[in-house]
């Protein structure tokens, strides 16, 4: 949060600069399984963001001294490409990437069944491909998604939003230019199953009541973003119980007893 | 002690002190939202610009800030520059290893930093020497010499503390030694959750076992303006409200006490 904006944010019909009223979420749309040699994959395209996640593993995690004997070891790494933003960004994780990848790890280990799989190691690669404030976020949704794409047991599909205050307003979602001249950041992440929170930072000023506000829009845009997780779920094996499908009628009147999946 | 071995004890101690904070009680006799005794000593290495020893209970940090001049960012032309560094060296304890900066203490200054910019502590603005060229640069350096837990609250009271001792060096430039510029005074209030309960300021044998930590840096007006999420536990809405209500209530408290404001 910073600089101080000259542009009004929010006009006088109290519509943001790209026509949003202030608990509107951005388009979202999430694919999955988008890669082939990942175990799991999803793409999320969330305003102007491009972030694609992909998790291997459970695998033998190595070295050795990183094993767990009680559970798996959560390591996301949140990347953005160089050409992601306005000014090229130098290849390699910097020191912002470095909380983001800690913060994503520490909230997917919260969902995953990590005691169900010791001594191993779950790989969460998240790569910003073009970045539009949100990032972190939209990772992680990615990321959930791609882990159930890979099959990993979990509690449910983290889903989160960021909320924050633009022109002394509570507003859902900013996009760069919000966040760029904004007067605080939330980003948040639950579980939406049992509502319990498992990401949650904040930035820049709030009172007390502002805070709460935020926390609400957010918890409810959440919602709605874990049903789009679900859908593209869904919409990924709909699409290939059509293809076994179609596969099976040519073997017409075959027993089809091992034909169940 | 070998990692399996470890985990035996920590399980054992988590039910332990789960346990007794049902009854409401921690290990070491202290309320719910005690700290434990802060002893600050200012202006210990007077070669730095300033300059903080912490302890809190038998936690020891210090911080030393040094003001240097150097040239402003190309965005910020007419801002000086503020930045945070963390080390735990190793003789802090045992589990510190030597090398570069890892997540743990990228972290702990970024959040710091945090408090820092966020609460708009320092005047950057006052920070410059010619406008578009020479700036103050403010360095927070922070070294961790002891670690009895809440190294986040530990730091940042040292970073405050140093700072409101700083004295830019205006003789360097042909000006006049000046205290550094302050707005504000931030406080920052961690609490961990053990079982369903959350403690303030927890020392090592309460981190060791805890679930989910929170961080909430507060202004002298009962804002909000940083916030972070820590471990891999969760916190239902109603404890993250919870939360934020203690931290804006102790930091009134810990603000007056320790800096008479």
């Amino acid at each position: 949060m910073g600089m101080v904006s000259e542009v009004k944010l929010i006009d006088e019909n109290g519509l943001r600069i790209d026509g949003r009223k202030f608990n509107e979420l951005r388009p979202i749309s999430i694919e999955v399984g988008i890669l082939n040699r990942a175990d799991g994959s999803a793409y999320i395209e969330w305003g102007g963001n491009k972030v694609i996640a992909a998790v291997y593993g459970p695998r033998e995690a190595f070295p050795k001294h990183t094993q767990n004997p009680s559970k798996a070891v959560v390591n996301a790494r949140y990347n953005m490409a160089a050409f992601s933003v306005d000014e090229r960004k130098r290849p390699g994780p910097d020191r912002r990437a470095t909380e983001i990848s800690k913060i994503i790890s520490e909230a997917l280990e919260a969902t995953i069944f990590v005691e169900q799989f010791p001594r191993t190691a779950i790989d969460v690669y998240i790569e910003v491909l073009q970045a539009d404030a949100g990032t972190r976020i939209a990772g992680l949704t990615a990321a959930s998604v791609a882990l159930a794409d890979a099959g990993i047991p979990m509690r449910d599909m983290i889903a989160g939003c960021a909320a924050g205050k633009v022109d002394g307003k509570v507003v859902l979602d900013l996009n760069k230019e919000e966040d760029n001249y904004g007067q605080a950041d939330v980003p948040f992440a639950l579980i939406p199953r049992t509502g319990e929170v498992v990401l949650l930072q904040m930035d820049g000023n709030l009172t007390r009541a502002e805070f709460e506000e935020a926390i609400e829009m957010s918890t409810k845009a959440a919602m709605f973003i874990s049903n789009l997780q679900r859908e593209a779920l869904m919409t990924k094996y709909s699409r290939a119980e059509e293809r076994e499908e179609t596969k099976e009628e040519p073997k017409n009147g075959n027993s089809g007893e091992d034909a169940h999946e | 002690m070998s990692r399996s071995a470890d985990e035996i004890v920590y399980g054992l101690k988590r039910e332990y002190l789960e346990k007794i904070s049902n009854g409401g009680i921690r290990i070491d006799g202290r309320k719910f939202d005690e700290f434990r005794n802060i002893r600050i000593n200012t202006n210990f290495v007077t070669r730095a610009e300033g300059s903080a020893d912490v302890r809190l209970g038998n936690t020891r940090v210090l911080v030393g800030v040094k003001v240097e001049v150097g040239e402003p960012f190309p965005d910020t032309p007419n801002s000086g520059i503020l930045t945070t560094n963390a080390e735990l060296i190793p003789m802090a304890s045992p589990t510190f290893e030597s090398g570069p900066p890892n997540e743990d203490s990228i972290e702990l200054a970024r959040v710091v930093d945090r408090t820092i910019r966020e609460s708009k502590m320092i005047d950057l603005d006052k920070l410059v020497i010619t406008p578009g060229e020479k700036v103050w640069v403010v360095f927070v350096d922070i070294h961790v010499l002891d670690y009895d837990g809440n190294l986040i609250d530990a730091s940042a009271l040292g970073a405050i503390a140093a700072l409101l001792e700083t004295k830019v060096p205006g003789s360097k430039v042909q000006q006049e030694d000046t205290p550094l510029p302050i707005n504000h005074v931030p406080v920052m209030i961690t609490q961990i959750k053990i079982g369903s309960n959350l403690f303030v300021d927890p020392s090592l044998e309460e981190e060791e076992v805890a679930t989910t930590r929170i961080s909430i840096a507060t202004d002298e007006a009962g804002n909000i303006v940083a916030m972070q999420k820590g471990l891999s536990g969760t916190l239902t809405h109603a404890e993250v409200f919870k939360a934020v209500d203690t931290s804006i209530e102790i930091g009134k408290d810990i603000r007056k006490r320790v800096f008479g404001r």
